[in-house]
C-alpha cells in the first residue's frame, strides 16, 4: 500500500519527538507520511496479564451515564427523544452541545443536545419527510424545497438511472435492502490520524496528493478525484471550526491521552454528523489509544481510573449516536442501530499480540456502564491470544453477550494487521480501503423463481426472465439445479447492476468527504454483495437430492408449495452431504459475481449476513421445499434452519465454518445463543469452556460468531415487563441489539432460534 | 428374578425386566432429534453384520453430538450406542433402549470422525465420551473405539451405570481416562425399582476402578418420591465417599423431557405425575455429598 507524504510536526516544527507532541514516541516511517499502523507498530505495550489492573466507574462517570439514562424510557415510548426539524445536519451546523458541561472528559454531540437527531437530507428526502411525520414534527417547507427543486439527493439520483429489471427485482423483493434510499454507511474513516498528525498535517498531505493529481490529464475519473480531494479538504477545514466551537485547536496533533481520545472523537463525530450511514464504525482504535494512555500512565499524568474514566466517556458518546431514520427501517435493521463497530485484540503479523491494557478497558465499560448494543465490541480472536485477555472476553461475553468474535487468522492473512470491521462482519484495512455496501439477494426465493420459470411465487408475476417451469411431479435434482444455476446468472447481473448505480449516485450526491479525506489517495474498493437464505437453499437441495419432493400447483400452474416424503441431511449438522450443497452455492454465486463489471473496478465480494431481516425477507418467500412455510423467517445470516441443528452448537458452527471465507471476503456470520449451564459447573469452568469452543471454532476456520449466553426464562420475562431489562442485551447475527427494543416478531424469532443447552 | 419383574408389572411399579439376549441389529427407526448425520451406515448383510458385532467392528449407534460442560471435561464428542439392559423409569433416552433402534456403524466410520475432531479436543481440553444405553452392552465395539482413540492421543471416557462392568476387561480400563459412572441409588430395593436390576454390580465395578486408579465421576439423579430419601441418599454418597478416585458428583435433578419420548415409543411411562426437585431438596441432596468431603454440582 501507498503512503501519502505528509509534512508532520516533525518537519514543520524539527523534532518534535523530544519535546512535543509526539515526545517519547519511536520515530519511523511514520514520521514522514500518514501510517497509522507504523506508528502503533513501533510504540504500543503488548500486554499478556489477566484483567485485575481494571478500575471499576467514578461518581463521575457513573452520574453522567444516570443522566442519559433518565432520557432513555421516553425515547424507547416515543421512537425517538428528540429531532431538529430546522437545520440539516453537517459538520458545522450546530452549536456545541452537552450532557453535563462541567464533568464531561470528552465532549461533542451530533446536535445541540443529546439524542437530539437532525435531519441529513443528502441521502433522500423521502425518508427525512416519513420520519417527522411519523414521528409527529413539522415538515420544514423551506428545506424540503431545496431537497426537493434546488438540491438533489443521491435517492433521487437512483431512480433516475435504474433500468426496469432492476426495479422489478427491487419490488418483488429477490433484490433486497439497498442503500438507495438511504445513506450506505460501512465506510471507516482513519480517526486516530486525526490524533497522531493533527488536520493541519493531513490537510497538508491532501495537498500534496492534489499536486499529483493535477499533473495528470484532465480526464473522466482524475476528474472526479480532484473534486473529492477538494471536497476532502473542505471537510477537513470543516472539522477544525467544529472543534473549535468546542474550544479546541486540532489543527496539531494530540498531546496526551486525554487530547487523543478528544481528536480521535471530534473525527468520527464530524463524521456521524454530516452521513446518517447504515453502519458507522469506528475502526481499530484502543491499542492506537493505548500509545498515548500508556505514556500518561508511565509519566505519572493519569492513573489507571482516569486511563478508565476516559474510555468510559469516549464509550458513553459512542452509545448515543443517533440518526433519524423510519420505522420501516428499523423493520428491516431492528434496534435502531448504528454499528459504531470497534475492533479489539488480534495477533500482528510479527506475532506479537495487539491486545493492550486499553483491549481490556474497552471491554470493562460493559460492566463500569451496563451492557448495550453500542458500540458493537468486536474482538479479533485467535487461538494464540494472550490467556488472561480470552479469559476475560469469555467472562464479560456470559455476564453480558455484548461481544461479537471473528477470526483474527483469516482477517489478518487477507487485509493484514491494522484492518478492522465496519457494521458486522466486513474486514477492511483502515484508512486504506472502502466498500460499496451492497445489501444482499434473496437465494431461497431464487430457487423457487427457477423451478416457476422466472414467476413470483407469491404474486405471480413474471419477474425474471421467462423459461419453461418444472413439469413432472417429482422434482428432480439435476433439472432443479441446472435451473438454479442459469437463474443465478440472472440474479447476479441484475444485481451488480443495480449496485453500480447505487453507488455512482451516492459518490456524486452523498459523498463521505470526511471519512475519505481519513484514507489514502490509492484505496482498495470492494463491491460488497450479499446472500440471505442459504440455509433454506441448501436443505431445500438437499431434500429434492435424498428425498422426493412432489411440487403441488395452483389453478395457474404455479407452484406454491412442495410436499416432501423421507428424510433428508440437512445443514448445521457438520455432515458433508448438506453443508457441500451449501458450499456450492456461496462459490457458484460468487462467481457469478466475479463475471459483472462493477463501478470505479471494486473488487467483487459478498457475504453470508442477514443482519436481523431474516425475518423480513422470510415474510416475502413462499413455501419452500424443505419444509419451510409462506413467511417463516430464514435463519439469520449463515445460520442453520432454526431446529435442524441436532448435533451439538459446535457441530452447528463446524457446518458454517466449511463455507470458505476465499469466496464470501465481506464475511460469514454465525449466531448462537446457550445458557449459562450448557457452558459448565462453575464460572471458571464456564469461562474456559467457552474460550475453548472460541478456539475450537477459529482453529476450523469459523470466520464469525455472536454469543449469547441467555436463559429463555430472562428473554419471556422481558418481553412481558420491557421495563425491567431497559439495557438487556442480545447479539444478531453481526450486531448487538437491546433486546426491548425489537419488534415483537423479531423477539419471537429470536426464542425460536435453537438454545443449545448442553453446548 | 423373572417372577419377581412380573409381580412387578402385575403391580404396575417398578421397572420392567428384559432379556439381555435382545435382537442385537435390527431396522433402524427416524428420529426428529440428533442421529447419526455424517457417518456413513454399514450396508453389510445381516449374517455379516453379526460377524462383524462380535469381532467390535460393527456397533449400533443411536447418535452423535458434540457437547460441551457434560459427559466429561472439555469439548467432547459424545456417542450414543443403542441397548442398554436397565429401564430406568426415569429414562430420558428411552429410544436408546433397545439395540434395535441404532444404526450400523463400523469403528472404523466412527473413529473417522473422531479423527476429524482431534483439533477441536486439543483447543478445549476435551475428548471422546461414549455413552447410550449402556456402552458396555457392546464391549468389543466400544474395546476397538477406545483402543483407536488412544492410539490418537484423545482422552476417552465411558458413561455407564456399571451394571455391566464385568464385559470392561482391563485392557479397555486401560484405554480409559475417565468414568461417568451412574450410582442410580444407594439400597437394594430401590435400585431395583428404580432400573428393575440388581445394585452390587455398580458397586463392584467402582470399587475395581478405584482399586486400579481411574477417575471417576458419579452422577445421581434426583427423582421425588423414588430416590430422594435421606438414607438413601446417605447410602450413595458414603459409598462414593470410599471411592478414592472419585474428582467430582453431579447430582441431576429430575426433568420431564423425556415424557413424549415414551409417548412416542407406545412405551408406559410411570413418571407422569413426578415434580421436578425443588431448589430446596436439590440443596439438601447436594450437601449430604458435600458433608462427605466430595466435590458436588
Amino acid at each position: 500500500m501507498t503512503t501519502t507524504a505528509v509534512p508532520g510536526p516533525s518537519t514543520i516544527d524539527g523534532p518534535e519527538n523530544e519535546t512535543g507532541p509526539w515526545q517519547g514516541f519511536v520515530t519511523g516511517p511514520w514520521t514522514d507520511g500518514v501510517d497509522v499502523r507504523d506508528f502503533i507498530q513501533r510504540n504500543y505495550t503488548p500486554y499478556t496479564g489477566d484483567a485485575s489492573f481494571l478500575a471499576g466507574p467514578t461518581e463521575r462517570t457513573t452520574g453522567i451515564w444516570a443522566r442519559l439514562s433518565e432520557m432513555f424510557p421516553a425515547e424507547r415510548e416515543r421512537g425517538v427523544y428528540d429531532i431538529d426539524n430546522t437545520t440539516p445536519g453537517s459538520i458545522t451546523s450546530h452549536p456545541a452541545g452537552y450532557i453535563d458541561q462541567d464533568n464531561e472528559l470528552v465532549v461533542g454531540l451530533q446536535t445541540d443536545a443529546p439524542l437530539k437527531r437532525a435531519m441529513i437530507p443528502n441521502g433522500g428526502w423521502r425518508m427525512v419527510e416519513t420520519s417527522l411525520t411519523t414521528y409527529g414534527f413539522d415538515i420544514p417547507q423551506d428545506i424540503k424545497r431545496i431537497f426537493t427543486e434546488y438540491r438533489k439527493t443521491h435517492n433521487a439520483g437512483v431512480f433516475d438511472v435504474y433500468p426496469p429489471n432492476v426495479r422489478a427485482a427491487r419490488s418483488s423483493h429477490i433484490i433486497t435492502g439497498l442503500p438507495d434510499a438511504y445513506g450506505r454507511g460501512r465506510i471507516i474513516g482513519d480517526y486516530r490520524r486525526v490524533a497522531l498528525y493533527g488536520v493541519d498535517g493531513l490537510i497538508a498531505a491532501k495537498k500534496i496528493e492534489r499536486h499529483e493529481l493535477d499533473m495528470e490529464r484532465s480526464v473522466e475519473d482524475v476528474i472526479r478525484d480532484r473534486e473529492e480531494n477538494a471536497e476532502q479538504i473542505r471537510a477537513l477545514t470543516e472539522l477544525k471550526v467544529m472543534a473549535a466551537s468546542y474550544g479546541y485547536d486540532i489543527s496539531r496533533p494530540a498531546a496526551t491521552a486525554r487530547e487523543a481520545v478528544q481528536w480521535l472523537y471530534f473525527a468520527y463525530l464530524g463524521a456521524v454528523k454530516e452521513q446518517n450511514g447504515a453502519a458507522m464504525s469506528l475502526g481499530r482504535t484502543s491499542t492506537f489509544l493505548d500509545v498515548y494512555l500508556q505514556r500518561d500512565l508511565e509519566a505519572g499524568r493519569i492513573t489507571e481510573s482516569e486511563a478508565q474514566e476516559l474510555i468510559d466517556d469516549l464509550v458513553i458518546k459512542l452509545r448515543i449516536v443517533r440518526f433519524l431514520r423510519t420505522p420501516e427501517y428499523d423493520a428491516l435493521f431492528s434496534g435502531d442501530p448504528t454499528w459504531v463497530t470497534e475492533s479489539i485484540g488480534g495477533i500482528g503479523e510479527d506475532g506479537r499480540p495487539l491486545v493492550t491494557k486499553n483491549s481490556f478497558r474497552f471491554l470493562q465499560t460493559l460492566y463500569n456502564l451496563g451492557p448495550a448494543p453500542e458500540p458493537n465490541l468486536t474482538v479479533l480472536w485467535s487461538n494464540r491470544l494472550p490467556a488472561g485477555f480470552k479469559a476475560f472476553c469469555a467472562q464479560v461475553s456470559i455476564d453480558t453477550s455484548a461481544i461479537q468474535y471473528e477470526s483474527d487468522e483469516l482477517i489478518r492473512g487477507a487485509w493484514g494487521d491494522d484492518s478492522a470491521i465496519a457494521c458486522c462482519v466486513s474486514a477492511m484495512r483502515v484508512g486504506k480501503q472502502m466498500q460499496f455496501f451492497g445489501a444482499r439477494v434473496n437465494v431461497a426465493k431464487s430457487l423457487l423463481y427457477s423451478i416457476n420459470g422466472g414467476r413470483d411465487e407469491v404474486s405471480g408475476k413474471q419477474v425474471a426472465p421467462v423459461t419453461a417451469p418444472v413439469d413432472g411431479d417429482v422434482l428432480d435434482y439435476d433439472d432443479v439445479r441446472a435451473r438454479f444455476d442459469s437463474l443465478m446468472d440472472w440474479l447476479a447481473e441484475t444485481y451488480v447492476d443495480a449496485l453500480n448505480c447505487v453507488h455512482y449516485m451516492h459518490d456524486k450526491y452523498a459523498y463521505e468527504r470526511l471519512e475519505m479525506a481519513l484514507h489514502d489517495r490509492s484505496i482498495l474498493r470492494t463491491m460488497a454483495c450479499g446472500i440471505a437464505g442459504l440455509s433454506v437453499v441448501a436443505d431445500s437441495l438437499s431434500a429434492i437430492k435424498y428425498a422426493t419432493v412432489r411440487p403441488v400447483r395452483d389453478e395457474t400452474g404455479l407452484v406454491v408449495d412442495y410436499v416432501t416424503e423421507g428424510d433428508f441431511p440437512t445443514y448445521g449438522n457438520d455432515d458433508d452431504r448438506a453443508d457441500d450443497i451449501a458450499v456450492e452455492i456461496v462459490r457458484d454465486f460468487m462467481e457469478k459475481i466475479r463475471a459483472q463489471k462493477t463501478y470505479r473496478s471494486s473488487l467483487h465480494t459478498q457475504s453470508v449476513l442477514t443482519i436481523t431481516s431474516n425475518v423480513v425477507y422470510g415474510k416475502s418467500t413462499g413455501n419452500t421445499p424443505d419444509g419451510r412455510r409462506l413467511g417463516e423467517p430464514f435463519a439469520p445470516g449463515a445460520n442453520p434452519m432454526n431446529g435442524r441443528d441436532s448435533h451439538g452448537m459446535l457441530a452447528s458452527a463446524l457446518s458454517v465454518a466449511k463455507l470458505p471465507y476465499s469466496e464470501a471476503m465481506d464475511g460469514i456470520s454465525l449466531t448462537s445463543t446457550v445458557v449459562p449451564s450448557g457452558l459448565g459447573r462453575t464460572k471458571d469452568e464456564q469461562v474456559a469452556n467457552l474460550v475453548g469452543l472460541l478456539d475450537g471454532y477459529t482453529v476450523s476456520a469459523g470466520f464469525h460468531v455472536n454469543i449469547n449466553v441467555l436463559n429463555r426464562d430472562t428473554l419471556e420475562d422481558a418481553m412481558e415487563h420491557p421495563e425491567k431489562y431497559p439495557q438487556l442485551t442480545i447479539r444478531v447475527s453481526g450486531y448487538a441489539v437491546n433486546f426491548v427494543r425489537l419488534t415483537r416478531e423479531q423477539q419471537l424469532d429470536v426464542l425460536s432460534r435453537t438454545f443449545h443447552g448442553g453446548l | 428374578m423373572n417372577a419377581t419383574a412380573a409381580q412387578r408389572e402385575a403391580d404396575e411399579v417398578g421397572a420392567p425386566v428384559v432379556e439381555l439376549g435382545v435382537p442385537l441389529v435390527g431396522g433402524s427407526n427416524h428420529r426428529s432429534t440428533a442421529g447419526t448425520a455424517g457417518l456413513d451406515v454399514s450396508e453389510a448383510d445381516r449374517v455379516e453384520r453379526f460377524a462383524q458385532m462380535r469381532a467390535g467392528e460393527l456397533g449400533s449407534l443411536h447418535s452423535w453430538e458434540l457437547v460441551t460442560a457434560v459427559d466429561g471435561p472439555g469439548t467432547r464428542l459424545t456417542t450414543f450406542l443403542s441397548g442398554c439392559p436397565l429401564r430406568c423409569l426415569y429414562c430420558h433416552n428411552p429410544d436408546t433402549m433397545e439395540m434395535r433402534r441404532g444404526e450400523p456403524i463400523t469403528a472404523d466410520e466412527l473413529l473417522g470422525r473422531i479423527r476429524r475432531y482431534r483439533p477441536i479436543f486439543e483447543v478445549t481440553g476435551g475428548g471422546l465420551t461414549i455413552s447410550g444405553g449402556e456402552p458396555l452392552m457392546q464391549p468389543a465395539f466400544v474395546a476397538r473405539v477406545l483402543r483407536g482413540a488412544k492410539e490418537l492421543g484423545i482422552h476417552t471416557a465411558i458413561d455407564t451405570s456399571g451394571y455391566l462392568g464385568a464385559h470392561c476387561t482391563d485392557a479397555m480400563l486401560d484405554d480409559l481416562d475417565l468414568v461417568l459412572l451412574d450410582v442410580k441409588s444407594g439400597d437394594e430395593e430401590t435400585y431395583k425399582r428404580v432400573t428393575g436390576r440388581e445394585l452390587a454390580p455398580t458397586l463392584d465395578f467402582g470399587c475395581r476402578l478405584a482399586a486400579r486408579g481411574t477417575e471417576i465421576w458419579v452422577r445421581f439423579v434426583l427423582v421425588p418420591g423414588l430416590t430422594d430419601d435421606v438414607e438413601n441418599v446417605e447410602r450413595v454418597a458414603a459409598y462414593v465417599a470410599s471411592l478414592s478416585t472419585v474428582t467430582r458428583v453431579e447430582v441431576l435433578p429430575f426433568h420431564q423431557m423425556g415424557r413424549d419420548k415414551w409417548d412416542a415409543l407406545g412405551m408406559r411411562y410411570e413418571l407422569d405425575e413426578t415434580p421436578a426437585p425443588s431448589p430446596e431438596l436439590v440443596a439438601r441432596v447436594r450437601e449430604q455429598f458435600r458433608a462427605q468431603g466430595l466435590t458436588t454440582y
